[in-house]
């Protein structure tokens, strides 16, 4: 897809069109970003017709509530991410929590484990799809097709000392997975 | 961007780090990171591609445990200290804590010299921060996936989209005419989204039938591309747009005229021959089209746009545009050898009407130019009379019936004067209109006037061109 250098204002008049009421605009919204929520809403779910269903109720807060996008706060793709990331996370805890036997705590720790580990997963899946692109393509030499970082500085035309630089700054991104309790720019998702 | 936390204090010796995430690419320009040939999903989350995945590690294995590198000696590094050759453990380096510390990283990926590895593990024991760094990005490792290839399923976008719309009536709706081309563009927006160098390259021929002879064209998947940016660029000009061939072709594009003509300028003119960077054009003025007749809406629905030789309304032409779109699709999926499905029934159902309703001029033209035998001047009606017919069923979800009449496109398409009548698959009779299915071929059940039911497949097939 042509989202080279995506200006701020893209976002900005997206939006405006989606507040508009424009239906192509919400075409377009769906055309840039279905692949990216339904990717975090099957990583959190686990589950393709679940990915489908929640994919649905996400456009559709997208689109009902656009206003809630503050572009001065970030990029569209960051809130549309915290948006499913919410969403998704909820739906996972509401149908875990239904299906537990009643009054069972041990249980219900197992759950928000299992709902934490899902949401770390996602977050780290977005972390890894948003770090600058030397970073990643660093750490998918290294870890993908398992090359030293000799041999990555070598594939990627960099000293060793930048490939070393590189790979441990892409894994203290990506460690970032595990701090917050709500998903990269969450705060202006709501 | 999120994770600046990630930074934090370990991070204190290492200043340009920040620097690093500005200065990087967003994740958006997904499509172009040549840099080791992965191509990203423009809107990728968790389900890009990755051509590499059957070799890769599970999806879901946590941290991986560090599997044996190759030996110091292959690095190029100065070697260790070879004062004790005869052992071969590892030596551990007498490193700086800096170096350690940079270390880190490639260490928790494994990608590290087996002495440089001796030489921080031995660290880590005595050093607390690093320690914990090195759990930190241990840690980290266990989370990184192969995406998840999983393609969208393309009837999605219809679903999610019109449950949108029932839950928040639009303002400014896309007119019904324009449905099947927004949705016929972005199916084939999402084949085109995984593909690499070696799909963008790769060989389609064209086929068109021109005074009932087959005709083709070789181009590539990148070609195709440029084929149909170029052709919906005769409504870009009929809505006051900009002409995509103008930057492409300059004065000679100006004159091009007609989808050939434009296609061939287009071709001919481009520097090099289309690649990938194609798709980005040809996506943006078809959302530009889609956003544009959407505002313009009911008024503009009659605006004629020129194909040179002919004119066809605007709903037609989008309609008209809709169906190449999905045709092409096709040839496109054949070369690169992915399953691709027709359109969804009622807009499959709007082709074959906008097919059956050009029918009848296509029929006048064969006569014109001695394809077919002289029309029967005594079934010639007055305009809006009734004439010499064949119904036309069409089967299958997309189907229905259609009476052409055949003599003239003034007359009206009339069952008492039926004298023939044909019935073939709504996709077969679409592959016929597209010049990919010779008539001689075309499945089709038959009763009545052979001459006429020839004159009819021969007409549609005629449809087809460049």
């Amino acid at each position: 897809m042509a989202t080279k250098d995506v200006p701020p204002r893209w976002d900005r008049k997206m939006q405006q069109r989606l507040a508009r009421g424009e239906a192509a605009a919400l075409g377009e919204l769906y055309d840039r970003f279905a692949s990216l929520v339904h990717g975090l809403a099957h990583r959190v779910l686990g589950d393709e017709k679940a990915a489908d269903t929640l994919t649905r109720e996400v456009f559709a807060h997208l689109w009902e509530h656009p206003e809630t996008y503050d572009p001065k706060k970030g990029p569209l793709r960051t809130w549309v991410a915290g948006v499913t990331h919410r969403l998704a996370v909820q739906r996972l805890r509401d149908s875990e929590a239904a299906a537990l036997p009643q009054g069972s705590g041990g249980s219900l720790a197992e759950l928000e484990r299992r709902v934490r580990r899902a949401s770390v997963a996602a977050r780290a899946d977005y972390i890894v799809h948003s770090m600058p692109a030397p970073l990643r393509a660093a750490l998918d030499l290294a870890y993908f097709q398992r090359r030293d970082y000799r041999q990555t500085a070598v594939d990627l035309g960099v000293t060793e000392d930048e490939a070393r630089r590189r790979l441990r700054l892409g894994l203290q991104l990506l460690s970032t997975a595990h701090d917050a309790g709500t998903p990269p720019g969450a705060g202006g998702a709501v | 961007m999120s994770g600046a936390e990630g930074f934090g204090a370990a991070d204190e010796h290492e200043g340009p780090g920040d620097e690093e995430q500005r200065a990087g690419p967003p994740y958006e320009d997904g499509g172009d990171r040549g840099e080791n040939g992965h191509t990203g999903k423009g809107a990728g989350g968790g389900s890009g591609q990755d051509p590499r995945q059957a070799g890769g590690p599970e999806p879901d294995r946590p941290a991986r445990i560090p599997t044996p590198r190759a030996s110091v000696e292959d690095g190029g590094r100065a070697l260790p200290d070879l004062a004790d050759p005869g052992d071969l453990a590892p030596v551990p380096l007498d490193l700086p804590h800096d170096v350690l510390k940079s270390l880190l990283g490639a260490w928790a990926l494994a990608a590290c010299s087996a002495a440089e590895t001796a030489a921080v593990e031995d660290h880590l024991g005595s050093c607390g921060s690093c320690a914990d760094e090195a759990r930190r990005l241990r840690e980290a490792v266990g989370l990184l996936h192969q995406p998840e290839s999983l393609d969208l399923d393309p009837g999605l976008r219809a679903r999610v989209l019109a449950s949108c719309l029932e839950r928040r009536p639009p303002r400014i709706p896309v007119p019904e005419w324009a449905a099947p081309y927004d949705a016929e563009t972005a199916r084939l927006d999402a084949l085109l989204q995984d593909f690499g160098d070696a799909e963008w390259h790769a060989p389609v021929r064209l086929r068109w039938f021109e005074a009932d002879a087959a005709q083709s064209r070789r181009t590539t998947v990148a070609g195709v591309i440029a084929h149909l940016l170029s052709v919906d660029g005769l409504i870009a000009l009929g809505l006051g747009l900009e002409d995509p061939l103008a930057e492409v072709a300059g004065a000679a594009g100006q004159q091009a005229v007609g989808p050939e003509g434009r296609t061939e300028a287009f071709w001919r003119n481009s520097h090099f021959p289309p690649t990938r960077s194609v798709r980005g054009p040809w996506r943006e003025q078809s959302h530009g089209l889609v956003r544009t007749v959407a505002f313009t809406g009911g008024h503009a629905g009659g605006l004629a746009v020129s194909y040179g030789d002919f004119e066809l309304p605007l709903h037609d032409a989008m309609l008209d545009r809709a169906f190449e779109c999905w045709v092409h699709a096709e040839d496109i999926a054949e070369a690169v050898d992915y399953p691709y499905q027709p359109p969804a029934p009622r807009h499959l159902n709007r082709m074959i009407d906008l097919a059956a309703r050009m029918l009848p001029t296509a029929l006048t033209r064969r006569r014109q130019t001695g394809l077919a035998s002289p029309a029967r001047g005594r079934h010639l009606g007055l305009a809006g009379e009734p004439g010499r017919s064949l119904r036309l069923e069409i089967e299958g979800a997309a189907g229905g019936e259609w009476l052409i009449p055949l003599d003239s496109p003034a007359a009206v398409g009339s069952a008492d004067l039926e004298v023939a009548h044909v019935a073939l698959d709504g996709v077969e009779f679409c592959r016929l209109a597209a010049g990919r299915i010779p008539p001689a071929e075309a499945t089709v059940g038959q009763v009545g006037d052979r001459e006429a039911i020839r004159d009819v497949l021969f007409a549609t097939a005629g449809l087809s061109r460049l």
